[in-house]
């Protein structure tokens, strides 16, 4: 009979190489970062009345400016809602070029989902400062900010969601000689389209987050009147905005989640 | 053919057949209020002008503004901007796991209060804008990156705590109750079965929070909260497209670097 054995572990197990370096690298990343930034957790606590001066500040908002950002918030939505759609339109020649299950030819991909890559780092507040300066300010630049972030991310999910169809319809289609056109609208659109258009919602939802700060470098919406508040330290004013916004994103993803579980 | 197109009109009811037109009244409302409401004046007429040379200075960045050695050039920038994001991800990763294990839903938990309300207040701090937070750091500690540490590390426990929590959910409990039938106590279950349980994960979510965090530490610098943000938009607003060209190279560039480190990191965890 055999006796049980213990499990012999390698010198560096025993010692715990991997988990010790991991660590190290760790602790002086966080050294390093925390001196070049310049963290002083003295001061934050020195300081921290007047942060909290600021919180009770917020507490008591003006609701009567309710009336006021009304307009502004809907316009807000509107911009979501015409950018999404722009970036969505856009994304879908895209994303069918860089589906490898349609698209055979490696080179082509590779391009498209390259400069799909590209697309997606940029930063949807860095773009709105851009298009301020090319658009002027006003809610144009705003949609084009949307459009462009939106088709990045859209891009994406969808060409990820025709990767994953089922080949059958488009191989009998194939074999009885249609055109690459037909196989896409009678193969591969029926097997996507809910898809689209929950991943389409769930975008129309980041969005709207992101439409609210957008205004902050000009780009129209309710973040014009965010700035506005902040600059003029009228933070019972800013309350109002951040819970009214706060109550449209909820409302937003309320709707759009109940759609989403209906379509899927 | 024709046993077909019977058994279709019997299954259908009237609604059935025609409420699709009430989507496209729905829709098609939605959109002339959207494309009427917004209003496309104000365009400026230099707009191709300003497209133009931008996308001149764009084809000729600045070279020269990538290392000047005074500390205030592109590379000690995106290292700030790479600062910021790492030191507020791992704080706010720590701060999220209280908050995480608040808004777990338990096993035998009845009415839902706690982990309810714990949903709640992530959901709060999640809606509350960055660049708001930044704004108010900035009032408490100084315009600079110590207060766009700050707002990252806030900001991100709305979405750490999140998904956390979904992960404290889901996790096997197996190992737990093999320790508690073992005669294992509370504090044994906690360190010997939950914590290995669901460590790989916060280490994936934490990862990929950083990625995000990257992003955002480029950009709040705009409001006056340090990294690579701050020379972005005075060189945006004083029309010096050349050096934005430069700066969008490097966010670019640092991004798709982390996004690609970041993977293989998560895909070796996982």
């Amino acid at each position: 009979m055999m006796l049980p054995e213990i499990p012999r572990r390698s010198w560096s197990q025993r010692w715990h190489v991997k988990g010790l370096v991991g660590t190290g690298i760790l602790l002086v990343l966080l050294v390093a970062s925390s001196r070049m930034t310049g963290v002083d957790v003295g001061m934050f606590f020195s300081n921290f009345g007047q942060f909290l001066n600021l919180l009770v500040r917020m507490s008591s908002p003006t609701w009567s400016y309710t009336a006021v950002i009304i307009r502004p918030l809907l316009e807000t939505i509107q911009m979501a809602i015409l950018g999404t759609t722009i970036g969505a339109a856009f994304a879908i020649p895209f994303a069918v070029l860089s589906a490898s299950n349609l698209i055979h030819n490696r080179f082509l991909r590779g391009v498209t989902r390259l400069f799909l890559d590209l697309v997606r780092t940029l930063p949807d507040l860095l773009l709105a400062a851009i298009f301020v300066a090319v658009f002027g300010i006003g809610s144009t630049a705003g949609v084009v900010t949307l459009a462009i972030f939106s088709f990045g991310m859209v891009s994406k999910l969808f060409y990820e969601v025709i990767e994953a169809i089922d080949m059958g319809p488009l191989e009998a289609l194939e074999s009885v000689g249609a055109s690459k056109i037909t196989i896409i609208w009678f193969a591969v659109l029926p097997q996507i389209l809910n898809q689209f258009v929950s991943y389409f919602l769930y975008t129309l939802e980041i969005n709207v987050r992101a439409s609210t700060v957008l205004g902050y470098l000009g780009a129209g919406g309710i973040g014009v009147f965010l700035q506005r508040s902040l600059n003029e330290f009228n933070y019972s004013q800013t309350a109002v905005i951040i819970l009214a916004t706060l109550a449209v994103v909820l409302v937003i993803d309320g709707v759009s989640n109940h759609l989403r579980r209906v379509l899927l | 053919m024709m046993t077909t197109t019977l058994i279709e009109k019997s299954h259908r009811t009237l609604w059935q057949r025609w409420n699709w037109l009430i989507w496209v009244v729905v829709i098609g409302g939605l959109y002339y209020w959207t494309v009427n409401g917004l209003k496309f004046t104000g365009l400026q007429e230099s707009a191709g002008t300003v497209s133009r040379s931008i996308a001149a200075g764009l084809a000729h960045p600045q070279w020269s503004y990538v290392y000047d050695g005074t500390g205030e050039d592109l590379t000690s920038l995106i290292l700030q901007t790479l600062a910021i994001a790492f030191l507020g991800t791992i704080v706010s990763a720590v701060i999220s796991v209280p908050f995480a294990f608040w808004a777990a839903r338990g096993t035998h938990e009845h009415f839902f209060l706690r982990s309810g309300s714990g949903k709640v207040v992530l959901t709060l701090i999640r809606t509350f804008p960055e660049i708001v937070l930044a704004i108010m750091f900035i009032k408490a500690v100084g315009p600079g990156s110590y207060a766009g540490v700050l707002a990252v590390s806030i900001h991100s426990i709305g979405m750490l705590g999140k998904l956390f929590s979904e992960a404290i959910e889901n996790m096997d409990r197996g190992s737990e109750e093999a320790i508690v039938s073992a005669g294992g106590r509370a504090g044994q279950v906690f360190a010997l079965a939950t914590v290995p349980t669901i460590m790989p994960e916060f280490f994936s979510y934490t990862l990929y929070r950083f990625e995000i965090a990257v992003r955002s530490a480029s950009i709040l610098g705009m409001v006056g909260a340090g990294g690579i943000g701050t020379p972005m938009i005075f060189a945006i607003q004083t029309r010096n497209w050349p050096k934005v060209g430069i700066i969008l190279l490097g966010i670019v560039l640092m991004v798709l670097l982390i996004d690609t480190l970041s993977e293989q990191l998560r895909k070796r965890l996982i």
